[in-house]
C-alpha cells in the first residue's frame, strides 16, 4: 500500500503531461486541493488588498487595527461571518435559498480544473478546455437569478432579473472575442487548431507572439471587449447592478446573511480570478515569461528565474519599512513586532525561492530544476492575474455605474458588432497569411 | 456488472420522452410545456450520440449539435410569443389560449 | 458499417494523428463504471419526474438544469466531450437562464395556485403509456438490430473531427457545411421573430 502510494507520487514527476491526462489520480487529488486552498487564501488577501487600494484610492488609511496595517482583518471578517446568526426569511422558498449560494460556488470552483499554470500544472487538459470553462462559469449566473428569486423579496427579485439579462448579453460578445483567439491557434502548419487551454499557450509559443499582439490591432480589440465583458460577468463595478447597493440595497443577497453571504463573496472572487485567467491564457501567454523566443538560453533562464524571489524580497522590504516607519510609542509595539515577523516570513520566502532558482539552474531532471521551471511557470501565470485582480479594484475605485438601458445598449448595439467585426476579420486575415 | 451498451442508452432516452410527453399533454403552464420539449429534445439527443458511438462515426453528434441550435431558436421563439401573450391576456394557461383574435 | 458514412478524418487514422497539434499519448483506461451511467441516468430520469410534477416553475427550471447536466454526463460517457460542452454552454448556461428570466417576469404568484394539470390529462397520460409501450417493445424486438459493441472513438480529438465534418477540411466543403448555413439563418429567423414579439413599438 505505503510503496505503491510511494510509487504512484513518484512516477508521475518529470511527466510532460498534466495529472488528469496521464492518468495519475493522486497527482490530481493533490493538485485539486492545492487549487482549493490556494484560491480559499488568495480571497483572504484580495479581500485585504480591495480594502486597502480603495482606501488609499481615496485618500483613506482603510482597515488599521487588526493586525499591524489591517493584515488580520480578512481573518478577523471571516470569524464574524461564521459565528453570525445564518437568517432565512420566513416566505423565502428555502431549499432554493438553501442550495443558491452553492450553485454559485461550484460554478465558480469547477472552472479551476482546468486552468493551464504551467505545461503539466493543471488538473486537467480537456480537449473542450475553453468550452467548458465558459460554459461551468456562466452556471454561476443560476446561483445569482436563484438566488434572487429564492428570497421572495423585491430589490433581490430586480437584481436576479438585471443579472441574467446582463449575463446573456455579454456573453455573446465574450464568445465572440474567444472565437477569435481561438481562430488564431489554427494558424500553424496543419491548419488544426485546439480548445484546450494549454494547447492555446503551446500555440503562442509556436508562433512567436502572443495573441494580444497578433494581426495588430485585431488581437488588442478582441482582447479589451472581452476585458470589459469579463467585468460584467463577474457583475463588478462599473457593471454591478444586479448588486448596487446604493440602488437595490444589496441587490441579489439583500437577504443572505453570515455564512451564505459570505460563500457569495467567495464564489465571486474566485470567479474574477477565473475570468482572468482565462484572457490571461487566450491572450497574455499563459504561464510564458515576456519575449520567451527572444530572450531565451540558460543565462535568460536564470534572470527570469530570479523574478520570484525578488517579488517577495520586494515584499519584504516593503514590510520592513513599515516597520521602521510605525510611530514609537508603546501602543504600536505589538504592531510593530507582528509586522516584523511578517517581513522576516516573506523574506524568508524569497530565500527560500533565490536557493531554488539557483539550485535549479541547469535544466536537467533534477527535482530542484523541476521545481524551479514549475515556480517559474506558476508565478509568470499568477503575475499576470494579479495585474487583472489590480484593474478590477482600479475601476471599482474610479468609474460610476451604468444605467440599465446604458448597459443593454453597450452590449448589443456597440460590443456586438465590434466583436463580429473582429471576427470576420480574423479570418480573413488568417485565410490571406496562411 | 452488465457493460452499458447502446440499449442501455435507449432505455433512458425513451423513459426521458415520454416524460416530456407526459408534460406536454397535460400540464396547463406554457413555460413548463417548453421545459418538456426540451426534455424530448434531450432524449432525441442522447438517441443520436448513442448511436454515433455504436456505429463509431461522428452524424450522430454533428446532428445533435444541429438539434441544440434548433432548441435555442425554439426556445427564444417559444417565450417571445409566451411574453406577448402575457402582456396580452394576463396569463399563461395553454387551455386559456382559446381564441384566435381578441 | 457503410464506408460511405464514415467521415474522411476518422478513415485516416495517421492523419488525424498528424492533424492534431498537441497529440498526446493514450491515457489511461476511462474510470467510467457502469455505477456511472446508473447514477447520471437515475438523476436524469427523477429530476425529468419532477420537471413535469412542480407545482412551482422555477423548481421545474432547477430540475431540468439537473436532468441537462446529467445527460451532458451521459455524453461525456459515449466520448462526446464536445456535444457535452455544448449542452452546458447553450442549454444550462444560455437557454435555462432564458426560461428563468421569463419565469420571473410573467407572474408565478398565481397560476401556482391554480389548477396545474389540464382537463384531459388522463387521455394524455394514456397516449403517453402507449407510447412508452411502443418503445419498449420496439426495444424489445430490435434489440438484433442495435450492435452490442460500443465503438472507442478517439476522444481527445472530437472536436477537431466535428470541426472537420461541419467545416470541411482544407480546400474542400465539409458534408455538413450547407445545413450549418441554414442553421445559421434559422437562428436569424428566430432573433427577428423573437424581437418583434416581444418589443412593444417597432
Amino acid at each position: 500500500m505505503l510503496t505503491s502510494t510511494i510509487n504512484a507520487f513518484t512516477s508521475y514527476l518529470g511527466s510532460p503531461l498534466p495529472p488528469g491526462n496521464a492518468g495519475n489520480q493522486l497527482w490530481a487529488l493533490i493538485y485539486v486541493l492545492i487549487i482549493f486552498a490556494g484560491v480559499a487564501v488568495v480571497v483572504l488577501c484580495m479581500n485585504w488588498i480591495e480594502r486597502k487600494a480603495l482606501a488609499h484610492f481615496q485618500i483613506r488609511l482603510g482597515p488599521m487595527r487588526v493586525g499591524p496595517h489591517g493584515l488580520l482583518q480578512p481573518i478577523a471578517d471571516a470569524l464574524k461571518l461564521m459565528l453570525k446568526e445564518d437568517i432565512i426569511p420566513d416566505e423565502a422558498d428555502k431549499l432554493v435559498f438553501w442550495v443558491a449560494p452553492l450553485i454559485g460556488l461550484v460554478a465558480a470552483f469547477t472552472v479551476y480544473t482546468v486552468i493551464p499554470f504551467g505545461p503539466s500544472q493543471a488538473v486537467s487538459d480537456m480537449n473542450i478546455g475553453i468550452l467548458f470553462m465558459l460554459g461551468v462559469s456562466s452556471l454561476g449566473v443560476l446561483g445569482i437569478v436563484t438566488a434572487g428569486w429564492a428570497s421572495n423579496s423585491h430589490y433581490p427579485l430586480i437584481g436576479a432579473l438585471r443579472s441574467s439579462a446582463q449575463m446573456v448579453s455579454y456573453e455573446v460578445a465574450m464568445g465572440l472575442a474567444v472565437v477569435s483567439a481561438i481562430l488564431m491557434t489554427s494558424l500553424n502548419r496543419t491548419g488544426t487548431g485546439t480548445l484546450s487551454m494549454i494547447g492555446i499557450v503551446q500555440a503562442q509559443q509556436q508562433q512567436g507572439i502572443w495573441f494580444l499582439f497578433k494581426f495588430f490591432p485585431l488581437g488588442l480589440i478582441a482582447f479589451v471587449i472581452f476585458a470589459i465583458a469579463m467585468v460584467a460577468e463577474t457583475n463588478r463595478s462599473p457593471f454591478d447592478l444586479a448588486e448596487a447597493e446604493s440602488e437595490l440595497t444589496a441587490g441579489f443577497h439583500t437577504e443572505y446573511s453570515g455564512l451564505r453571504w459570505s460563500l457569495f463573496m467567495l464564489a465571486e472572487y474566485a470567479a474574477m480570478i477565473a475570468v482572468s485567467a482565462i484572457a490571461v491564457t487566450l491572450w497574455l501567454g499563459g504561464w510564458l515569461h515576456p519575449f520567451p523566443n527572444a530572450l531565451n538560453g540558460p543565462a535568460w533562464e536564470f534572470i527570469f528565474s530570479l523574478f520570484p524571489g525578488l517579488t517577495f524580497g520586494a515584499l519584504a522590504l516593503f514590510a520592513v519599512i513599515g516597520t521602521v516607519r510605525m510611530p514609537s510609542h508603546s501602543f504600536f509595539r505589538i504592531q510593530r513586532a507582528g509586522l516584523a515577523v511578517f517581513a522576516l516570513l516573506l523574506a524568508f520566502i524569497a530565500l527560500l525561492l533565490f536557493v531554488i532558482a539557483i539550485l535549479g539552474r541547469n535544466p536537467d531532471a533534477s527535482i530542484a530544476a523541476r521545481f524551479r521551471e514549475g515556480i517559474d511557470y506558476v508565478y509568470w501565470f499568477m503575475l499576470k492575474v494579479a495585474i487583472f485582480m489590480y484593474l478590477f479594484i482600479w475601476y471599482r475605485a474610479t468609474w460610476p455605474r451604468y444605467r440599465f438601458d446604458q448597459l443593454m445598449k453597450v452590449g448589443w448595439k456597440v460590443m456586438l458588432p465590434i466583436s463580429l467585426g473582429v471576427l470576420i476579420l480574423t479570418a480573413i486575415v488568417g485565410v490571406f497569411v496562411s | 456488472m452488465v457493460p452499458i451498451t447502446t440499449l442501455h442508452y435507449l432505455v433512458v432516452a425513451a423513459a426521458l420522452f415520454v416524460l416530456g410527453v407526459v408534460g406536454v399533454l397535460t400540464r396547463r403552464n406554457v413555460v413548463i410545456i417548453l421545459m418538456s420539449i426540451e426534455l424530448i429534445l434531450n432524449a432525441v439527443n442522447l438517441n443520436l450520440v448513442a448511436f454515433s458511438r455504436m456505429w463509431g462515426n461522428l452524424h450522430g453528434q454533428v446532428f445533435s449539435i444541429f438539434i441544440v441550435v434548433d432548441a435555442a431558436a425554439e426556445a427564444a421563439v417559444g417565450l417571445g410569443i409566451l411574453i406577448a401573450f402575457f402582456r396580452n391576456k394576463e396569463t399563461i394557461n395553454v387551455d386559456e389560449i382559446d381564441l384566435l383574435k381578441w | 458499417m457503410n464506408p460511405a458514412l464514415v467521415i474522411p478524418a476518422l478513415a485516416h487514422p495517421s492523419r488525424m494523428a498528424a492533424a492534431f497539434i498537441d497529440s498526446a499519448p493514450n491515457p489511461a483506461a476511462p474510470i467510467a463504471t457502469p455505477w456511472f451511467f446508473y447514477g447520471l441516468a437515475a438523476a436524469a430520469v427523477i429530476s425529468g419526474l419532477l420537471v413535469i410534477t412542480r407545482r412551482n416553475a422555477v423548481h421545474s427550471a432547477l430540475s431540468l438544469i439537473v436532468t441537462l447536466l446529467s445527460v451532458a454526463g451521459l455524453y461525456l460517457m459515449l466520448y462526446a466531450p464536445f456535444v457535452a460542452g455544448v449542452q452546458i454552454i447553450v442549454y444550462a448556461g444560455g437557454i435555462m437562464v432564458l426560461f428563468l428570466f421569463v419565469i420571473m417576469l410573467v407572474n408565478i404568484e398565481r397560476v401556482s395556485k391554480e389548477r396545474q394539470f389540464n382537463r384531459i390529462w388522463p387521455v394524455g397520460l394514456l397516449a403517453s403509456c402507449a407510447l412508452l409501450a411502443l418503445f419498449m417493445s420496439a426495444i424489445q424486438k430490435g434489440k438484433s438490430l442495435f450492435l452490442d459493441r460500443m465503438v472507442q472513438l478517439p476522444e481527445g480529438t472530437n472536436t477537431q473531427q466535428i470541426a472537420a465534418a461541419l467545416y470541411g477540411e482544407t480546400g474542400k466543403m465539409g458534408q455538413y457545411t450547407f445545413a450549418f448555413e441554414i442553421a445559421s439563418l434559422l437562428l436569424l429567423v428566430a432573433i427577428l421573430g423573437a424581437v418583434i414579439m416581444t418589443k412593444k413599438k417597432i
